[in-house]
Formats: structure tokens, C-alpha cells, sequence
């Protein structure tokens, strides 16, 4: 009767110990495919080129241009208005109806699947507002999917600043605005930056939201009003359609490789900033 | 003076007016969705819609309801996947790892969120759907293999959620169990889990919602065959890929079919979102 | 002949319901340095952000009387509060240097104004630490973090900056409640030499401190002030027993 709990603990541990090594062998085994086959396609020339015969040949060239039009457009809109909002969150109100409204539609906003964002900026950007399938129309869609992200992330790093800086500030003789502008953001940016980090990441492999707002035509964008391709979405055109293994494997690994590089930055960031912060 | 105060006012007007960009932009997504998605749903009726077994646009049938079916069947088989393995990743990452292991592989399931979903739906398409189709038969384009797919994908998701809420639970409850007597499995058991529970709950049905609107692996893996399927080896098709697979070349009254998918798909989000706010809500008023 | 600088009549600040300073009458001369004592949440530090009204940033935090200061109601709308916070510097209870140098603390609430000569900036500063008597001990280390100062010099960083201001008043708020002796040393001699020509306010938990600086002693209890008067006197014939109770260790 004694010896009961224990036997329970041991097989509990084991079954539990078991569950976690076949989730981190999943994606491992991810992670270690797409580099397997996607590193040797990797070369100069194929990051270098734009693609040629539909995909099958040349490099990505344009697709990377494309993403990263995509990337900058979105954060250029994005950040603004999510740094703008949780500095109005934070410093510029106390909790009561209006702030919550305001949370609960950056909450819900964040629980909006893509290809729904995807309709959206098809029917108001593409359509209504006649930009066509362009990188304006899906930087602005992107925009849109990466705001609640940069609102929260901004708001946490914004609360975290220690209230006695503001008092000093304020006992300094400036005003709000100066409170915020010269001590408060200063002392969030790490956690701000970590914002749009993640937000670059999202914007970089998103496809759903991007393949009806931006297109896919496959050729090097020349202005805010190109339809171009970006490399998600040529990743899922090349695999999808069968149009060449090699370069899909290629493809995701960049992907694959910028996103990790994104996110270990952010991790190291926050890894910092939270060490700084104790 | 007066000079200032009016620009505060003024910064804080326009703080106020950008604090409701987010608002706006979930009530401009809401009415262009619905605008478009649901003048045919009242033409040809909502129960045509949401019940009817047919799916041909070019017969102006447009029944969604082996969509639903297939939306729920292959969310359901993701949290039966991911829920499992990303509790029990958490539970062991908190109460039985060492430290160090916690430390690396936190991270490291925390940064598979970020791979892009495509990258899962290619893996999906390159080792599950042959291995499906030679050792358990059908096309291997099926339920199944989305549901696998789709529970790998929410894996960090449920994880991350688990271990932050596992950690929130004050040390002394453990202690007190721990002093009482009980085995560390015992403690998990029935003072950790239930404590972090709506915390826990609040990470799967962030899950479920990333599972439901996923959209760009599942078509690479489900088949998309617009009927319900019969078995867990046949094909399916969710609400997102009807959208994503026909939205290309849909003109006219098809289009606006396509938004009616996605009037039903934003119904079924928001009301997850609400369940999720609404348990979180509960967590930290407790 | 002293000449009156604050004049408080009929006070009382809310937080909220609660009444946290109870319908105060007193006045501050120029040049003098104030003890105010008491025991904890007795409403002095309360009464410091009162005369600079950084209490206008608490939610609930209302007002009822008068301050004037210098013959200015503090409290009528036209008031600029940017302005008052900059005559009445505050110095707070622990030392909160600003994350980057001992430079750009020292100038922070000259660059606000929009001073960017250099020069003149190099003059503030030094000017400002000299005062302060921290000059000596960072002249050659201005660049750096004012977070690697000790607690002693960061509060004398602290004391620095508000002098930059160029305020009329000096309000500390235990200023050395934190400090070893000989950091609380430094900052008490600093403000013998400042009192030739600034007012200062001085809330201590310190009974001592009051005693060996303080040309008044104010003692408040409660949102009360009991009395105040003379230091000497205060400190040895006491009008209010609550007081003689306080000093003698009874309470707080």
C-alpha cells in the first residue's frame, strides 16, 4: 500500500518524460529536414538571382526583395500606432471602459486567422481602395496582423519602466509628453524592439494573408504598386504545385534560417532585458 | 503655459485617436466581412448554408456544412495530438527536468512557433501523407494527416502557455503538499494542475483558435475534397482552405460564397476569443 | 527680518475618502531649512508633493484651503505646475538616479527648457555637483552610469540635479533614511551651506537630524501638525505632550 504512490510517480514521470522527447524529436526532425535538404541548394547564385522558368531555375532573388518590402511596410505602419497605443494605455489614462474596449479589440484582433485578414485586404485594399494586388496592399493586410503583437509587447515593456522615474521626472518640471518621450521610452525600447522583432518573423512567413492581398507575380517589385511575390508564399507555390523540390527545400531553408535568426535575437533581447531590469 | 498644456492636450488627443486603431480595424475587418458574406446567405437562405451537404459554386450550390464538419473533425484531432504532448512537455519542463534542460528547451519549443506554417504543411506533404498511404491505406491526403500536422503546429503554443501558467502557481502550494506527504506526481496532480487550470484551459483554446484558422498547411495536407469525410484516412476540407483555394479565380456570386465561409469562420473565432478572454479574465481576478 | 515664502492656511489634502492632511496652518521663512518630523504615515511626505503638486499625477487626490507661495495661490487653474515644479525641487526618499550618465542627470531638467550650450551646460553641472559635494568624487567620470554610484553619491546626484534647476525651494524627503553616517554627513553639511541661499524643507524619520539642522521643527501626526516652532525649543520644552511622547521614544 506504501509503495503504491511511488510505482504511480515513477510510471507518471516516465509516460511524461516520453511525451516531451517525442515532441522535441518532432521538431527536430523539422528543423533537421528542412536544413538537410534546403542547405545545399543554398549558394550565392541562388540568393542572388531572381527565378526564372517559373521557379525552377535561378535563385529568389526577387521573392527576398519582395518580403522584405512586405516586412518594412508593415512595421512602418504597424509600430507607430502600436507604440502610440500603449503609450496611451499606459501613461495617458487610467483603466476604465475606453481601455478596455481598446484591449479587448487588440485581443480579439490577434485571434483573427490570417487567410480572414487575407479577404479583408483583398476586398478593402486591393479592390475598394484600387492599389491591386500590390506590396502596398499587402504590407497594410500585414500591418493590420501584426498590431495587436507590437500593442502588447510595447504595453508590457512600457509598464515595466519603474513608476519612480516618472516621479522624478515629473518633479524635474517636465511635462507628460517629456516623461514619456525622455525617460519612459528610452527605458521600454528593448522590450519594444522585441515587438517588432516577433513581428518581423510573422510578417516574414506569413502566406495566407499575403498570396490575395500582394500577389504572386514573379518578378522584381519596382514600386509601392507591384504585384510581387513573396518568399512564403513562393515556397508554397513551388511545393504546392510541385514545381521543384530542390528549390522548395532551398526556400524554406532561408525562410526557415531568418526566422530563427529573428527569434534568437528577440530571445536574447528579452534574455537581457530581463536581467537588466533585476 | 497655456502653450503647453494645449499640446498635451492636443498629444493626447491624437494618442487617443491612434489607442483606437485596433478597435477600428477589428469593426472595418467585421463589416467588410459581413457586407459581402452575408447578402447571399439571406438569398439562398443561412440554413442552406450552414446545413447544406453541397458545395458546387457553379451551380449556385453552396452548401458549407461538410466544411464545418471538417474544420471541427481536424481541429478536435489537433487537440488530441497537441494537447497531450505540449501539457506533458510543460508539466515535465517544470516539475520533473532539471533546470538546465527547462532552460534550453523552453526556447527551443518557443521558437517553433515562429516557423511559418507552410514549412509544417511541406513537411506534412514530404514524410507524413506517404507514410499514411503506405501503411494505413487511402489516399493519405486525409483527416488524419492535418490533425497531426495541425497538433505539431500548436505544440509550442500550448506549451508555452502551460509553463508559464505551471510557474505562476506560488512554490508554497507545492511545499504544503510536498510536506504533507504527497509524491510529486501526486502534487501535480491535484494541487498544481487544478490551481494553474484556467491558465492551462486559456492555452488550448488559443490553440484551438490557431488550429481552426489555419489555413495554408492544412491545404497542403487535407485532400480538400468538399464532402464529409467517412473515415480519419479520407480526405477533408476546413472552412480556411475553401476560402484560400477558391478565392483566385471566384467571381460574382462564388466570391461572395467564399465570404460567407468566412462570416461562419469569424463567427466561430470570436467566440472562441470571447471563451479565452473570459477564462483568462477569471485567472487573474483570482 | 524673516521674510514668509509659504503661507499655509486651512489645508486639507484627499486621497480618495481618506483625509490625509488635516487642515494644516503654517508657514515657511526664506533661507531657513524646516524640520518637519513624525512618524510614519503621519502626512509629511504628503505635504511635500502638496507644495509642488506632483500629487495632481494620484488618481482621487483632492485639495481644500490654501497655498500660496511667494503670494501665488498654487492651486488656481491659470498656475503653471511645470513652472512651481521646477521653483520647489524634490528630493526623494531613495536615491532614483535616471538610467544613464551622471551628466545627463545632472542636465535633465535644463535640457527640458531646450538649453543646449555646451558650455553652459558644463557649468550647470559642475556648479550643481560642487554644491551638492559630489564634484570631487565624479569630476573625471561624468560619462558614466550614474547607476554605479554608491546610495550616498547617487542621492547627492539626486540633491545635484534638482540644483541645476535653479529652484527657490529645496524640499527633501528623508533624504538619508537609506545612507550610512557618513554619506548622511555629507548631505547634511551640503544643506548648511545651501540654507545661505536657498529655502529648505526637510522630512526626516531622523528625530536627530531635525535637531542638529533644523533652524524650526514642525511635528505632525496623524495629517496633523501638533506644533511647530524653534528647533530648541521643540527639542527641549515641547508645548504638546504628544510631542515630548514622540521625542522620547514613546511612538513611531
Amino acid at each position: 500500500m506504501r509503495i503504491k504512490p511511488r510505482i504511480e510517480q515513477k510510471i507518471a514521470q516516465s509516460v511524461l518524460m516520453f511525451f516531451t522527447f517525442i515532441a522535441v524529436l518532432v521538431l527536430v526532425f523539422i528543423l533537421a529536414v528542412i536544413l538537410k535538404n534546403g542547405l545545399p541548394q543554398l549558394s550565392l547564385e541562388f540568393l542572388s538571382r531572381n527565378p526564372a522558368d517559373m521557379g525552377r531555375e535561378g535563385g529568389i532573388l526577387s521573392t527576398i526583395v519582395a518580403t522584405i518590402y512586405l516586412t518594412i511596410i508593415a512595421l512602418l505602419v504597424a509600430t507607430p500606432l502600436g507604440v502610440g497605443t500603449a503609450i496611451y494605455l499606459t501613461e495617458y489614462t487610467v483603466e476604465n471602459r475606453i481601455t478596455r474596449i481598446i484591449r479587448f479589440g487588440a485581443e480579439c484582433l490577434a485571434g483573427i486567422p490570417s487567410i480572414i485578414f487575407g479577404l479583408f485586404g483583398f476586398i478593402l485594399f486591393v479592390n475598394r481602395l484600387k492599389f491591386g494586388w500590390s506590396i502596398l496592399s499587402g504590407g497594410l493586410t500585414l500591418a493590420f496582423m501584426v498590431l495587436p503583437t507590437i500593442i502588447r509587447t510595447s504595453e508590457e515593456a512600457i509598464k515595466a519602466v519603474p513608476a519612480s522615474y516618472r516621479l522624478v521626472s515629473f518633479s524635474l518640471g517636465s511635462t507628460r509628453w517629456q516623461t514619456v518621450t525622455k525617460v519612459v521610452l528610452p527605458s521600454a525600447i528593448p522590450g519594444i524592439i522585441t515587438g517588432i522583432i516577433l513581428s518581423i518573423g510573422r510578417s516574414i512567413g506569413e502566406t495566407a494573408a499575403v498570396i490575395f492581398t500582394a500577389g504572386s507575380a514573379l518578378r522584381m517589385p519596382t514600386s509601392l504598386f507591384s504585384s510581387s511575390r513573396s518568399m512564403a508564399v513562393h515556397f508554397y507555390i513551388l511545393a504546392r504545385e510541385g514545381i521543384s523540390m530542390s528549390k522548395a527545400y532551398g526556400t524554406a531553408a532561408v525562410l526557415v534560417i531568418a526566422i530563427l535568426i529573428v527569434n534568437l535575437i528577440t530571445y536574447y533581447l528579452m534574455e537581457r532585458y530581463i536581467k537588466h531590469r533585476s | 503655459m497655456t502653450k503647453i498644456e494645449r499640446n498635451e492636450r492636443l498629444i493626447r488627443l491624437c494618442l487617443l485617436v491612434v489607442a483606437f486603431s485596433a478597435i477600428s480595424v477589428l469593426a472595418v475587418i467585421t463589416i467588410f466581412i459581413f457586407e459581402q458574406g452575408t447578402p447571399i446567405m439571406f438569398k439562398y437562405g443561412f440554413k442552406n448554408f450552414l446545413l447544406g451537404q453541397d458545395w458546387y459554386p457553379s451551380e449556385k450550390s453552396f452548401g458549407l456544412f461538410p466544411m464545418i464538419v471538417g474544420s471541427l473533425m481536424v481541429t478536435l484531432g489537433a487537440l488530441i495530438i497537441g494537447v497531450p504532448l505540449g501539457l506533458a512537455s510543460a508539466i515535465f519542463l517544470t516539475e520533473f527536468s532539471n533546470r538546465r534542460l527547462a532552460r534550453i528547451l523552453k526556447p527551443f519549443i518557443e521558437l517553433l512557433a515562429g516557423i511559418p506554417s507552410v514549412v509544417y504543411g511541406f513537411i506534412g506533404l514530404m514524410f507524413l501523407i506517404p507514410f499514411i498511404r503506405e501503411n494505413l491505406g487511402g489516399p493519405g491526403l486525409s483527416v488524419l494527416a492535418s490533425s497531426i500536422i495541425l497538433g505539431v503546429m500548436i505544440l509550442p503554443t500550448v506549451t508555452s502557455i502551460a509553463i508559464d501558467s505551471i510557474r505562476a502557481v506560488p512554490d508554497s502550494f507545492r511545499e504544503g503538499s510536498i510536506a504533507l506527504g504527497a509524491t510529486k506526481w501526486q502534487t501535480v496532480k491535484m494541487v498544481i494542475l487544478p490551481a494553474a487550470r484556467s491558465g492551462i484551459v486559456a492555452g488550448v483554446v488559443l490553440g484551438m483558435g490557431r488550429a481552426i484558422g489555419e489555413t495554408m498547411a492544412v491545404i497542403m495536407v487535407a485532400g480538400n475534397a468538399a464532402a464529409i469525410p467517412d473515415s480519419i484516412l479520407a480526405p477533408v476540407r476546413t472552412l480556411t482552405s475553401n476560402i484560400a483555394l477558391e478565392m483566385a479565380y471566384a467571381s460574382g456570386e462564388h466570391r461572395q460564397a467564399l465570404f460567407a465561409t468566412g462570416v461562419i469562420l469569424f463567427v466561430i473565432i470570436m467566440i472562441l476569443n470571447t471563451i479565452a478572454n473570459l477564462t483568462s479574465a477569471r485567472q487573474k481576478k483570482r | 527680518m524673516k521674510t514668509t515664502g509659504i503661507t499655509v492656511r486651512n489645508f486639507s489634502h484627499y486621497y480618495g475618502q481618506h483625509q490625509s492632511l488635516k487642515n494644516l496652518n503654517l508657514d515657511v521663512y526664506r533661507n531657513e531649512i524646516l524640520g518637519i518630523i513624525g512618524p510614519a504615515k503621519s502626512g509629511k511626505s504628503t505635504f511635500l508633493t502638496c507644495l509642488n503638486r506632483l500629487n495632481d499625477l494620484i488618481p482621487g487626490s483632492r485639495v481644500e484651503g490654501k497655498i500660496l507661495i511667494d503670494n501665488q495661490d498654487i492651486y488656481q487653474p491659470d498656475v503653471d505646475v511645470v513652472a512651481l515644479r521646477r521653483k520647489l525641487g524634490l528630493v526623494f526618499a531613495t536615491p532614483v538616479p535616471l538610467p544613464t550618465t551622471i551628466y545627463e542627470n545632472v542636465v535633465y531638467g535644463v535640457r527640458l527648457l531646450g538649453k543646449n550650450n555646451h558650455q553652459e551646460l558644463d557649468d550647470i553641472v559642475e556648479d550643481s555637483l560642487e554644491k551638492a559635494g559630489l564634484w570631487n568624487e565624479v569630476k573625471d567620470r561624468l560619462k558614466t552610469s550614474a547607476l554605479k554610484l554608491s546610495g550616498g553619491q547617487q542621492q547627492r546626484l539626486c540633491l545635484a540635479r534638482v540644483l541645476a534647476l535653479k529652484p527657490e525651494y529645496i524640499m527633501l524627503d528623508e533624504p538619508t533614511s537609506g545612507l550610512d553616517p557618513i554619506s548622511t554627513m555629507k548631505i547634511e553639511d551640503s544643506l548648511r551651506i545651501l540654507k545661505n541661499d536657498f529655502t529648505i524643507i526637510l522630512v526626516t524619520n531622523n528625530t536627530k537630524q531635525a535637531a542638529r539642522i533644523a533652524d524650526r521643527t514642525a511635528f505632525f501626526l496623524m495629517g496633523e501638525l501638533i506644533e511647530i516652532d524653534e528647533t530648541a525649543i521643540i527639542f527641549t520644552r515641547p508645548s504638546d505632550e504628544r510631542t515630548e511622547a514622540y521625542l522620547q521614544g514613546k511612538f513611531g
